[in-house]
């Protein structure tokens, strides 16, 4: 792009340059809680690759907040897939020209191969009987979240809470933009992230609801304990996507253009499916769904796509300086 | 230097070590700092000024500077109790005190803002005594604060510790013999001698108050027009893939802390130099 960034992808290149050179390794460079699922993922890759090619692959991860991540890529960072829980995210290297235009055609089900869904996490008993949307804009209710305009987590519940009050009947673009107004008045801070968010509310006790995904909550049973909350399904809530893409310009310059497609593909696998499964995040596959069903309930769910119109709109839309977020704060 | 005759000088390596400080500086500094000033320009000042001004902007602005003052100056005062306490009694632990001082040089600033939100939250150890008296720290301005008091108290003390230590006792012995009381002794002989110290520790902590970003943004609450910081903003800049935008608020920022930098720079050399003159004076028979 400009000097400036070349300056910065210097260093970061030099870096990436020394974790490259194993003989056949893949980076693959990922947002932050991904940790978990791709740390039991890679294992089965590499089975699954020795088992078909004889070849010994090496594995690389990088976490970090997803839109830094993808800066690094576009300034550098030799990634062979990004796997991103944000499609901003990833359009953003598709206009850097480092991922192909059409990246969410080239894999099934928008790239995406696993979801999750937001969900409410209220105090054991639920004394404020919270049940849905409506309910976090009451008086006295205070509601936990991300930050709704810096963060992809308080992103997805700021749609969520639109979509659903545009679904309600006479709903409109004003009185989404009211009732979430309303809404994110009963937010006493805006967490500086996820997991910021989730000790604000289990381990500070502050606030009647938090707002996540639903994979979080399994992580919150194993911090503090199933008894101490309560998970609650709204009547309508997005269907957050986690999509993934080759770096096109990278696997070619590296010539690992065929194992980073059978990196991603395995994804969809039955095995890499049910790798997702048990991260509590929703497998595409109908069957594995069926099987954990337990652990999924059904939940009437709407993507950014019906809404909104895609990713890029609603983030033009809603979250860019001047956009609905600050309308609400600064229209005053 | 420019000067053809310049007198032959005592100590050796002058042109190595300025050459060498210079290339220093610059890639250490001015490069940074030139780079983000040239990227920032292709938006033109009028474009800087525009996200500058805006409300949410200003309103932030005023946040940071406000806190970073405010944290600077109770560093200013108890960090000059603590430096004095530390240099001129003796008491059992004080090896232990004086190195708890630079916890908070070393602690990443992530932990700090972490560990103070769950103190002074609503059910923290801190935080249950203050809230009943309606005293809100966590998730408030003030918290902001507190956290900016934190990270900058070794500034101030570990500025301040060698200046006291060159002070005599003496002095203040010779002050009292000469019948000066001991509120005249602090602030005719004591006072105007730590006085430029104590201003540059100010201004280091807050400088380093200015910047900070890890330790706020767990304990501010970050609600926009309350509780953001300038440097939230940035990050939210940058989180709207707007890289401009953000060198922006950044130059804004650097331009409004060099001025206060200056000022104080320049407040510190009055000081220095009066109190230099006076002893001058005072010398006189």
């Amino acid at each position: 792009m400009s000097r400036f960034n070349q300056f910065l992808s210097g260093l970061l290149l030099a870096t990436a340059a020394t974790l490259a050179q194993a003989e056949v390794s893949l980076l693959n460079v990922s947002y932050d809680v991904a940790r978990d699922v791709y740390k039991d993922y890679n294992p089965l890759f590499q089975k699954f690759w020795k088992a078909k090619t004889g070849e010994e692959v090496t594995l690389k991860q990088s976490h970090g907040g997803s839109t830094k991540q993808v800066r690094a890529v576009a300034d550098g960072l030799e990634a062979d897939v990004v796997t991103m829980n944000q499609a901003n995210d990833v359009e953003f290297l598709a206009e850097k020209g480092l991922v192909a235009k059409d990246w969410n055609r080239k894999f099934p089900n928008n790239a995406s191969p696993y979801t999750s869904a937001m969900v409410f996490i209220v105090r054991k008993g639920n004394p404020k009987s919270i049940r849905d949307w409506g309910d976090l804009a009451k008086d006295g209710v205070q509601v936990i979240l991300p930050h709704p305009k810096n963060t992809g987590n308080g992103r997805n519940s700021y749609l969520s809470a639109w979509a659903w009050a545009l679904k309600q009947p006479g709903g409109s673009d004003q009185g989404a933009q009211a009732f979430v107004g309303r809404l994110l008045k009963n937010a006493p801070l805006f967490a500086a992230g996820g997991r910021d968010a989730t000790t604000t509310f289990m381990q500070r006790r502050i606030g009647d609801v938090l707002l996540t995904f639903e994979c979080e909550a399994e992580l919150i049973a194993r911090e503090f304990g199933k008894g101490e909350f309560e998970v609650v399904y709204p009547s309508l809530t997005l269907q957050t996507e986690f999509p993934v893409a080759l770096v096109d310009k990278v696997v070619d310059k590296k010539g690992t253009r065929k194992l980073a497609q059978a990196y991603l593909d395995y994804l969809w696998s039955p095995e890499g499916q049910e790798n997702a499964a048990r991260n509590y995040l929703r497998p595409r596959s109908a069957e594995l769904l069926k099987k954990y069903a337990a652990q999924f309930p059904a939940v009437k769910t709407f993507t950014v796509d019906d809404v909104f119109g895609g990713p890029a709109k609603a983030f033009a839309t809603h979250f860019k300086d001047g956009g609905s977020f600050d309308q609400i704060y600064v229209s005053k | 230097m420019s000067a053809p005759h310049s007198p032959p000088r005592v100590l050796p390596g002058l042109g190595l070590g300025l050459g060498y400080a210079l290339v220093y500086l610059s890639l250490i500094v001015l490069i940074p700092l030139g780079a983000l000033i040239l990227k920032s320009s292709e938006l033109g000042l009028h474009g800087i000024l525009d996200i500058a001004t805006g409300e949410r902007a200003l309103a932030a602005l005023r946040v940071t500077f406000g806190a970073s003052l405010a944290a600077a100056a109770i560093n200013g005062v108890f960090g000059l109790i603590v430096a004095w306490m530390l240099v001129r009694y003796d008491f059992p632990g004080k090896r232990l005190v004086d190195s708890l001082v630079d916890l908070p040089f070393a602690l990443p600033t992530a932990v700090a803002g972490i560990t103070l939100a769950t103190l002074y939250a609503g059910n923290g150890w801190i935080g249950r005594w203050l809230e009943p008296l309606g005293l809100k720290v966590a998730y408030t301005p003030l918290g902001i604060v507190v956290a900016l008091t934190f990270i900058g108290l070794p500034f101030v003390v570990r500025t301040l510790q060698p200046v006291i230590e060159d002070i005599e006792p003496e002095v203040e012995e010779a002050a009292a013999t000469l019948g000066a009381s001991r509120w005249q002794t602090f602030v005719r002989i004591l006072f105007p001698a730590i006085f430029p110290a104590l201003l540059t520790g100010f201004s280091l902590a807050f400088a380093r108050a200015l910047g900070e970003y890890g330790s706020v943004i767990f304990i501010a609450g970050n609600l926009p027009l309350v509780s953001e910081i300038t440097p939230l903003l940035i990050i939210s800049k940058l989180e709207q893939y707007d890289l401009l935008g953000a060198t922006a608020l950044a130059v804004v920022m650097l331009a409004i802390s060099f001025v206060l930098l200056l000022a104080i720079n320049l407040l510190q050399w009055w000081a220095a130099n009066r109190h230099r003159g006076s002893v001058v004076e005072g010398a006189r028979p």
